[in-house]
């Protein structure tokens, strides 16, 4: 079963003249471990396609399953509590809480699943320590490089036994380094059988995905093959 | 790639063997130029007859002949690593070609024509990435060439995305005769041919 499934999904805004199509009949599966990208010029309808996959907002046409389910068709308050147990957001500038320490922004989607503070604590020091954010855990975001503020983001974003991670321009203004950690970070967690949609114009972040899908005005329009080895890049080599 | 110019690199270091010159370009390059031994002998020779290099006289010819750099060498290896390579005129390249020329084709789709291209760029890009994954095999020789080759294909996605909006908007403005921008510029930058 995928963990997350698109049938024919499309979304229009507005109404009669003012109408916007904004993507127009997409369907695709992102199965366990798979990291997908979506790319695209901007107002090709990316982002909506990832508020829509991970249930922010309701497609005007077809279907949405996240693990099998489709939690629109759940209350207010299920989805709400399956969308947080299920699906982990990084957004392009971080949303993390101000007032919140790295550690505690963390943990609190644990807190609010119920677990008590202390173990929600100990399980997000931990998701920190995994991703060499130790020193940073005590200190509050404005007290964080952008680059590290991201990194708290995803430890945001994995923890817990979120089956699905959906990413939207996750390095926006990193520079290449830190582009290239966070998107080392998402690679590791599908590794521990995580699915991941991450929405990029920038090729290179996009190559760290197992497939990329092309989307332009709505419609999805390709996507990439699955690589050959690349070892077949140095037996050639460039100048040769 | 000047394989000259590797070579001094090597020999900068201390005297060295033409066989161990060879795996040591391979190790600093992470194996991306592989480079066959006969390539390192007609190099090592040329750079001998120059005066760049001197060889063990006592030695045969062959595998275990050494090879130490001159002064000179050395003088016209720190010119070569400060001489920024020609990158002031416009190369000849096949894809921009193609792309303004399916921008002319009736009945073609230069969208379609772009996406193919692009898609062709990312896979390379994905294999290229793929071989960063492993970090524990990733040296700073191998980093730096992946690297180099991955911002290389990169900027030509860029170019592909920047052409797919130039054409999407000249779609929607009204035609307007042929600029002769690009016959200036070949007279202004001298095209290569």
């Amino acid at each position: 079963m995928s963990v997350l499934e698109l049938r024919h999904v499309s979304k229009i805004y507005g109404e009669g003249a003012a109408q916007v199509q904004a993507i127009q009949d997409i369907s695709l599966s992102v199965e366990a471990g798979e990291l997908v990208a979506v790319m695209g010029p901007s107002g090709s309808g990316k982002s909506t396609l990832l508020t829509i996959a991970g249930s922010l907002e309701e497609p005007t046409s077809g279907q949405v399953l996240v693990a099998g389910t489709s939690l629109l068709k759940t209350s207010r308050a299920d989805r709400a509590r399956l969308r947080r147990q299920t699906i982990g957001y990084v957004f392009q500038d971080f949303n993390l809480l101000p007032g919140l320490t790295a550690v505690e922004n963390v943990s609190l989607p644990l807190e609010l699943d119920g677990l008590t503070a202390r173990k929600a604590h100990a399980i997000g020091l931990k998701a920190l320590q995994e991703l060499d954010l130790t020193e940073q855990a005590a200190r509050f975001p404005d007290e964080l490089s952008g680059g590290e503020r991201q990194r708290v983001a995803i430890a945001r974003a994995v923890v817990g036994n979120r089956k699905l991670v959906l990413a939207d321009e996750p390095s926006g203004a990193l520079d290449s380094a830190n582009g290239e950690a966070v998107m080392r970070m998402l690679v590791a967690a599908c590794h521990r059988g995580v699915a991941s949609v991450v929405v990029t114009h920038d090729a290179q972040l996009a190559s760290w995905a197992n497939r990329v899908v092309f989307i332009r005005d709505g419609r999805m329009v390709d996507q990439t093959m699955p690589p050959p080895s690349a070892e077949s890049l140095l037996r050639s080599g460039p100048n040769q | 790639m000047s394989i000259r110019h590797a070579l001094l690199a090597l020999l900068s270091e201390g005297p060295k063997y033409g066989l161990q010159l060879r795996q040591e370009f391979e190790d600093r390059t992470g194996e991306v130029w592989p480079l066959n031994v006969g390539q390192v002998y007609t190099t090592l020779q040329r750079l001998e007859r120059d005066g760049l290099v001197e060889s063990d006289d006592t030695a045969d010819e062959g595998p275990q002949k050494g090879f130490r750099i001159t002064a000179e060498g050395e003088d016209e290896l720190a010119a070569w690593l400060r001489t920024p390579p020609d990158l002031s005129l416009p190369p000849r390249d096949e894809l921009v070609i193609k792309i303004l020329v399916a921008w002319r084709v009736p009945d073609v789709n230069v969208h379609e024509v772009i996406q193919v291209h692009r898609r062709y760029l990312v896979e390379l890009m994905q294999q290229w990435t793929r071989l960063k994954e492993d970090e524990a095999q990733f040296d700073l020789g191998f980093a730096l060439a992946v690297d180099a080759e991955l911002f290389r294909l990169d900027s030509v996605v860029r170019w592909l995305d920047t052409a797919d909006g130039r054409f999407k908007r000249a779609a929607t403005e009204p035609a307007h005769p042929v600029a002769p921008a690009m016959p200036r510029l070949r007279r202004r930058a001298g095209v290569r041919r």
